[in-house]
């Protein structure tokens, strides 16, 4: 019995050891991105990875017509800047942060439906010899409500 | 207390293995730590730019019923999961897939009003969740908060978006993506058997409802690598195989759409993107895609 609770001491320890990363993202996403998609009503799905400098990363989503739509793509302060780009299926840019000041946030809507590309890149702070930073990045989707 | 000896051995090497490297030590006989070379860091940064993130991201349960609502569609209570089936669902599966209907279903009554089935329903979703160890996601102060702002429908979608979050991000954290993967396409699956049981077969052609249900076809794709990646999972490939029979339907409907133009607001700085679309959907297609998404949605939560 004694050696049971042992293992599963250690078990526990080890499990806890191993989550503090993904709960920071957790908490980056709720405290700092959530209140950037005010006034739209998040989706209530949860996209969030850690990424390292230099890091891209990809994601797939439909947008629907007759809806608004807000993402908010952001990075921790730790990281260098995080860029984003919207494309559509013959991946012709229809939006970049980097083109609009760095902005975090797209406010836009559709005449037709459509499936879209995201594409987030973490820059590089370009300092040869360093090991590269990472830090948690997280894509947030909100919607106007019609009434 | 040999075992119990061979207990502290065994921990005092498991904790050195997973614990210990990363432990500080100023020792003499510590060994030396190479420096990071140059060379190593570019293997670093090549070996990043090599394993990319993806993210498939799927219609919410929330986005779902908001789609259902803006296509003007009526509510009707006997579409829903009933809340006396919560006891059915005793396994990960069911738990997981009911837990994203169950969050449909809630959405579906938020946005019209229906205050009562906004607790019971809340209450299964709090059932599942609970069953699948997601500690908190939905306490009893989200019950309270519910019942205090029944009235309110902006507060009432606030908690509800958040407390999936709160299910999915603990899944994903916890490196249950199967289970976040599954409690999606319940939502989804839900989502679309709604829609397509509320849709009035005397109003078919130029119904808005009709063309939400054929908008749908943009996700199946998604949806599908969504389950792929977590293929593997013995109820991720069932779920693929069921999947797949909807896709052949969906693969019948046709979308031809132009290509997007981009025009800014200036009024609302909202970006407008321009474009047309064209489909078709015979009412056979459709009957055969309303069978299919049943026949998946009643073993969901039979």
């Amino acid at each position: 019995m004694k050696t049971v609770r042992l293992f599963s001491g250690i078990l526990l320890l080890l499990i806890a050891l191993s989550i503090p990363a993904h709960s920071q993202c957790k908490a980056f996403a709720k405290k700092e991105v959530l209140p950037e998609l005010s006034p739209y009503v998040h989706d209530g799905n949860y996209h969030a990875a850690i990424l390292v400098e230099g890091e891209e990363a990809e994601l797939y989503k439909t947008f629907y017509s007759d809806m608004e739509y807000r993402v908010v793509v952001m990075g921790e302060s730790k990281l260098p800047a995080v860029e984003f780009k919207v494309l559509d299926e013959n991946k012709n840019v229809l939006y970049s942060s980097k083109d609009n000041g760095n902005s975090s946030s797209w406010d836009f809507k559709l005449e037709s439906s459509k499936q879209l590309k995201l594409v987030i890149k973490v820059s590089s702070f370009n300092k040869p010899g360093d090991v590269p930073a990472s830090g948690c990045v997280a894509i947030m989707f909100g919607f106007k409500v019609k009434k | 207390m040999n075992k119990l000896i061979r207990t502290g051995i065994i921990t005092v090497i498991i904790l050195s293995l997973f614990v210990l490297p990363g432990c500080k030590s100023g020792g003499e006989k510590q060994k030396k730590i190479e420096p990071v070379t140059q060379k190593d860091v570019q293997k670093i940064k090549e070996d990043i730019s090599k394993a990319e993130k993806m993210f498939n991201a799927l219609p919410s349960p929330l986005e779902s019923a908001m789609l259902i609502k803006t296509a003007g569609a009526s509510f009707d209570r006997r579409y829903l999961n009933p809340i006396e089936n919560v006891k059915l669902y005793t396994t990960t599966r069911s738990q997981a897939l009911n837990l994203g209907i169950y969050t449909c279903d809630l959405s579906f009554a938020s946005l019209y009003d229906q205050t009562q089935l906004i607790i019971d329903y809340m209450n299964a979703a709090k059932k599942m969740a609970d069953g699948l160890g997601i500690l908190d996601a939905i306490n009893q102060e989200t019950i309270s908060r519910l019942e205090e702002n029944i009235n309110n429908k902006e507060v009432i979608m606030e908690i509800i978006s958040e407390t999936f979050m709160n299910s999915n991000s603990y899944l994903a954290d916890n490196d249950q993506a199967a289970v976040a993967a599954i409690v999606l396409t319940g939502g989804w699956i839900e989502g679309l058997y709604i829609a397509t049981q509320l849709v009035d077969l005397n109003n078919f052609n130029g119904n808005k409802l009709v063309a939400t249900i054929i908008d749908q076809k943009l996700s199946i794709d998604i949806l599908i690598n969504l389950l792929e990646s977590n293929k593997g999972n013995p109820a991720v490939d069932e779920l693929i195989s069921q999947v797949n029979k909807l896709k052949a339907v969906f693969d019948k409907i046709n979308i031809q759409t132009t290509p997007i133009k981009t025009e800014i607001d200036p009024a609302t700085n909202v970006t407008i993107l321009k474009s047309k679309v064209t489909t078709d959907m015979s009412v056979e297609t459709f009957k055969e895609l309303t069978a299919v998404v049943k026949e998946i949605r009643d073993s969901f939560v039979k």
